[in-house]
């Protein structure tokens, strides 16, 4: 994972998530607690991935609050998954929703405020992270 | 559960499956959701379904067209057509400035685009197929394209992949099969209606699988 910085930017932090902060969560609160972390311009990195309804939620909670903060404008997310394997992304799709407990696949989730990661460049093995 | 109930699910199903599938059009911003549900929907009914335009998140209400019917190779089937947003994780007003829209109305937009999104995401559930719509010009390997599929996928909805905007010398629809090997992916022009003969086989081959 590459993330670029622009000098003038200030004012985030990055919190690195174990998924056993989240593991014990449901849905709501999960969505909940990323969604606070990234309110307080927080880059949230996490270890693990989300479930596909729950990143679906973080999508649907996230454009209620762009709704309702006047200077939320949203947010930039990512997923890698750190193993470099032959597996497609339906395999691996489908391996992570048999497992149930994403958490413990090799993977790593960034969630930042659309307004300090101004965009995350992807292809299937790294992520660039863009700050500006 | 008692008998009519019983009957009524088997033969409702029945009849479902045999007329008016729910087929939903999804994909992120400006991928031509509207310009290929419009082209389909012009060519079996004469009618279009919504308004296109270069400017982000012009389709920001879930919008349908019942009973299409479709005819192709000697085969017909019935549709209902169901357009959605396009799905993001970030709308900012500005960006509508920035394509000479008033301040005011860029607001409006984006509260508008913010529950469109939400709206499209609840439909998600109601689809008996999925044509995902992908700019062929762009990175495939986008997390909301992936969060989409990942979804079907987790519902067990039938998908197609149309990348389109094929008519554009950036296009690469080996790109968006690398990236889904395992579905169908059919390259299209929504705008010049090019390869429309296979897509409408590729729609026959999802409806199938419902």
């Amino acid at each position: 994972m590459t993330m670029k910085k622009n000098s003038k930017l200030k004012g985030f932090s990055i919190h690195i998530m174990p998924y056993s902060e989240i593991r014990e969560l449901t849905i709501t609160e999960r969505v909940k607690k990323i969604l606070q972390l990234v309110l307080g311009n927080r880059v949230v990195i996490l270890q693990g991935k989300l479930r596909p309804e729950e990143e679906i939620r973080l999508i649907e909670d996230t454009m209620a609050m762009v709704d309702h903060i006047k200077t939320f404008k949203g947010i930039e997310l990512a997923v890698v998954d750190s193993y470099r394997d032959d597996s497609s992304f339906f395999l691996k799709m489908r391996r992570g929703i048999a497992r149930g407990l994403t958490g413990e696949s090799n993977s790593l989730t960034v969630i930042g405020p659309a307004s300090i990661v101004k965009e995350i460049k992807k292809d299937p093995s790294k992520i660039e992270v863009f700050f500006g | 559960m008692n008998m009519i109930k019983i009957l009524s699910r088997f033969f409702g199903g029945l009849f479902r499956r045999k007329n008016n599938l729910k087929i939903g059009f999804y994909g992120p911003p400006n991928a031509g959701k509207t310009s290929l549900a419009n082209l389909l929907c012009k060519d079996w009914t004469g009618e279009e379904l919504g308004t296109v335009s270069e400017i982000p998140h012009e389709t920001r209400e879930v919008q349908f067209k019942e009973k299409v019917e479709i005819e192709h190779n000697g085969k017909k089937m019935m549709l209902k057509i169901v357009d959605t947003p396009g799905i993001a994780t970030k709308i900012d007003y500005e960006d509508f400035i920035e394509y000479g829209i008033a301040k005011q109305e860029a607001k409006k937009r984006a509260k508008e685009a913010t529950q469109g999104i939400i709206e499209a995401i609840k439909w998600l559930d109601d689809m008996d197929a999925v044509i995902i719509v992908l700019d062929a010009t762009e990175n495939p390997y986008s997390q909301v394209n992936l969060t989409i599929i990942g979804n079907l996928l987790a519902r067990k909805i039938p998908v197609l992949i149309v990348a389109n905007k094929m008519d554009l010398r950036k296009a690469n629809v080996k790109k968006i099969e690398a990236a889904f090997p395992e579905y169908s992916v059919v390259g299209i022009s929504a705008k010049k209606a090019t390869n429309m003969d296979n897509f409408y086989d590729e729609i026959f081959k999802l409806t199938k699988r419902v």
